[in-house]
């Protein structure tokens, strides 16, 4: 007796398919506005990065990385971008910055309230953990096939795909940094009167922005692995010219699109890493800003008193 | 009316916690109750605070004083009883009523202190009138004004973090101030710092709470805090109040063995005072009196010294045997009082402890007046080492004193 004929066979693979094509059939507007918006966020920051000219650009990122890390970290920034200037990776490696900022800014503004009420409300956090897990541990490749399903080929159902599976760090880490609030500090709000609201904003949200930025960072890496899987969907950057030298056998193609993806990693990584966590970057542009201010107060009161 | 006052507090954790109370009322004990899944953190607390009264709750961890404080400004719901807040019960209040309680009448400081360390300490200090929404200029003067008043002027613009841990309670004492409420929580308040600190603290508050008479509710372990700071102390243990007092109530009459175990480590020479080991002298002598009358006096009580009083009760001097047979030879009509006569005075709040050096200075046994001066007892030598004697913790029965005629004869022997 051969499984077969044993257990029944449920069709979940079709079920969803039917239920998916359903979703393209009774929803296209929804998709259709989605597309739209995505497609002129996209567009739109590729056409600014790629307004300037280059060097300009290379010393925008320098300057960057100097308000808000260091200027060693700004020097690296340069001779990265000028390396990637040099192996002609330029403009894909912008189409696919443009792409990953867009995707990250869209699943961190998903991510962030859900992680917060998962924090706040325990029904909301152990609905929302399992569906998180599987948001992670499903095939990338497979989130493709429903995205084209709905936006046919190009650079939205990359994106699409790319928001679904970057989303998840950013859940949990908002959820996280909220719960490891000290729980004194919440009540000091909380016997002072505050509401809710104004713990949230006043003290959770302000104390959990490291461990929020944190997951930041890791969207913009998830989202950064994704690139090349949308190449195969038709998205244009850095993960075009990697199927293309995938498909053509064209070594050297793809190694210089895969470096571009390490540089423009390395670039995005340390950037928001420094954002996440300030006051381990006491030679950075803004923190000597806010020394300084502060003196200059501290002084101000000295000589009041 | 009480400032705060609690009825039958009951909190109980775990799941239906109602069943709880009603177990503990019919007499199971708390650990029947663990093994039910219930946590029964305050069993049956009765207190009632009176304004500008420092009220000490005492206990070890896991005595439920945390909880106990925290039901009083509603952060916790009791499980069951009525909680009081002047004329305004807490128990029945919804979330905005007990939000505008919190902001007008009780204020919290925490044993970490809590601060929020991305505000400066101006704004640490200004937050519970940010929250009640006061405009910005005026809370900026109320913070400035409580910072003052806590030592910290000129700090406003620093980050707590710039702070040391003693600095920082300061500022959580001054965020409690700035928000102007008549009551004021402190749940460990000093626990955290370092001994020195923590005294220079324990003064501070209490300078603070006669000035500005507030209503405090302090949480503490340490016994010897409480018994510095508080008018009276509620002494817990196991999630039950098992004595309310003063702190000369609970060293002198402790309720039970647990609160006698307790007090046996506390430094009684800093919490008794003169009033509690004072005795009245054998006789006293009007300062119309002539040596004659003294000396009888003397003879019939067998004491080589007396108090002579004025006529309002005020001591005037300390007489002696031989002073007083010299002036009867002599057939003089006065007290043979110098000029400036020897007279120890010490006032009957002076700690025991303060009282060693003054005693060692003088011949004369000490005289405890009260607060208007008048006379109020005598604390012999002999007295004085005898109480020290009974206030070394070990071992606790301590042997009644000696009368007194008896030893101050055989003083006089010896000379």
């Amino acid at each position: 007796m051969s499984p077969d004929e044993f257990f029944l066979r449920i069709p979940l693979g079709e079920g969803i398919a039917w239920l998916i094509r359903w979703f393209k059939e009774n929803l296209s507007l929804l998709f259709d506005a989605f597309s739209w918006l995505m497609r002129a966020l996209v567009d739109g920051l590729t056409d600014t990065l790629l307004l300037l000219p280059a060097l300009v650009m290379v010393l925008l990122f320098a300057l960057l990385s100097l308000v808000f890390r260091s200027w060693q970290f700004a020097i690296a920034t340069a001779v990265l971008f000028l390396f990637a200037l040099c192996i002609d990776v330029w403009e894909p490696m912008m189409q696919t910055m443009a792409q990953v900022l867009v995707a990250t800014v869209c699943a961190i503004v998903i991510a962030v309230p859900v992680g917060i009420l998962a924090a706040t409300n325990r029904t909301v956090s152990v609905l929302v953990r399992p569906i998180l897990d599987f948001m992670q541990t499903m095939p990338a490749f497979v989130y493709l096939i429903p995205a084209i399903i709905f936006f046919s080929v190009g650079t939205v159902p990359g994106l699409f795909s790319t928001i679904i599976f970057a989303l998840p760090p950013g859940v949990r880490m908002t959820e996280l940094g909220i719960r490891q609030v000290d729980s004194e500090t919440v009540e000091a709000g909380e016997s002072f009167g505050a509401t809710p609201g104004q713990i949230l904003t006043g003290i959770q949200l302000p104390l959990a922005i490291p461990t929020i930025m944190a997951g930041v960072n890791q969207v913009i890496m998830l989202s950064l692995s994704m690139a090349v899987i949308s190449g195969m969907v038709g998205a244009d950057g850095l993960g075009k010219l990697v199927v293309q030298g995938i498909t053509t056998m064209n070594l050297p193609l793809g190694i210089e699109a895969g470096v571009g993806v390490v540089l423009l990693a390395v670039f995005l990584d340390r950037l928001t890493a420094s954002l996440g966590n300030p006051g381990s970057y006491p030679t950075s542009l803004i923190a000597l800003l806010k020394k300084s201010l502060a003196e200059k107060t501290a002084q101000r009161a000295a000589a009041e008193a | 009316m009480p400032a705060i006052s609690a009825d039958g507090l009951y909190k109980i954790f775990g799941r239906r916690p109602h069943r709880g109370v009603e177990a503990l009322q019919a007499g199971r004990t708390r650990e029947e109750l663990r093994e039910d899944g219930l946590t029964a953190a305050v069993i049956d607390a009765s207190f009632s605070v009176e304004p500008g009264e420092i009220f000490v709750v005492m206990g070890l961890s896991g005595s439920g004083k945390s909880t106990l404080i925290r039901m009083v400004n509603g952060l916790w719901p009791a499980t069951a009883g009525e909680l009081v807040i002047g004329d305004q019960s807490i128990s029945s209040m919804n979330a905005a009523e007990l939000r505008e309680v919190r902001r007008r009448r009780i204020s919290m400081v925490f044993q970490h202190f809590a601060l929020l360390p991305h505000r400066t300490v101006g704004e640490n200090a200004a937050y519970g009138l940010e929250v009640s929404g006061v405009g910005r200029s005026e809370r900026e003067a109320r913070a400035a004004e409580a910072l003052e008043m806590v030592g910290l002027k000129g700090w406003g613009g620093y980050r707590p973090s710039d702070l040391s841990g003693g600095m920082q309670q300061r500022v959580g004492l001054a965020r409690a101030l700035a928000a102007g409420t008549d009551i004021m929580l402190m749940d460990e308040a000093f626990s955290a710092l370092d001994p020195l600190i923590r005294r220079d603290m324990q003064d501070q508050l209490v300078d603070l709470q006669q000035r500005l008479e507030k209503t405090i509710l302090f949480i503490t372990h340490d016994l010897n805090e409480a018994m510095r700071i508080g008018d009276r102390i509620a002494m817990m243990r196991d999630g039950r109040i098992v004595q309310v007092g003063t702190s000369e109530q609970i060293l002198n009459e402790p309720a039970n063995d647990y609160v006698a175990r307790f007090i046996q480590d506390v430094d009684r020479s800093r919490v008794l005072t003169a009033s509690a080991i004072m005795e009245p002298p054998p006789a006293t002598l009007g300062s119309g009196q002539g040596p004659r009358s003294a000396h009888k006096l003397m003879r019939e009580t067998q004491n080589p010294w007396l108090v002579v009083l004025r006529r309002d009760r005020t001591p005037h001097a300390v007489i002696w045997e031989e002073d007083v047979a010299a002036a009867v030879k002599d057939g003089r009509d006065e007290l043979p009082i110098p000029a400036e006569p020897e007279l120890p005075l010490v006032d009957a709040h002076t700690p025991v402890a303060d009282l060693f050096a003054i005693s060692a200075r003088h011949r004369s046994p000490l005289v405890v007046t009260d607060e208007d001066g008048r006379f109020a007892g005598v604390i012999p030598r002999v007295t004085l080492l005898t109480a020290a004697g009974a206030l070394q913790p070990d071992p606790p029965p301590a042997p009644a004193p000696p009368p007194l005629p008896a030893f101050d004869a055989a003083e006089d022997d010896a000379r």
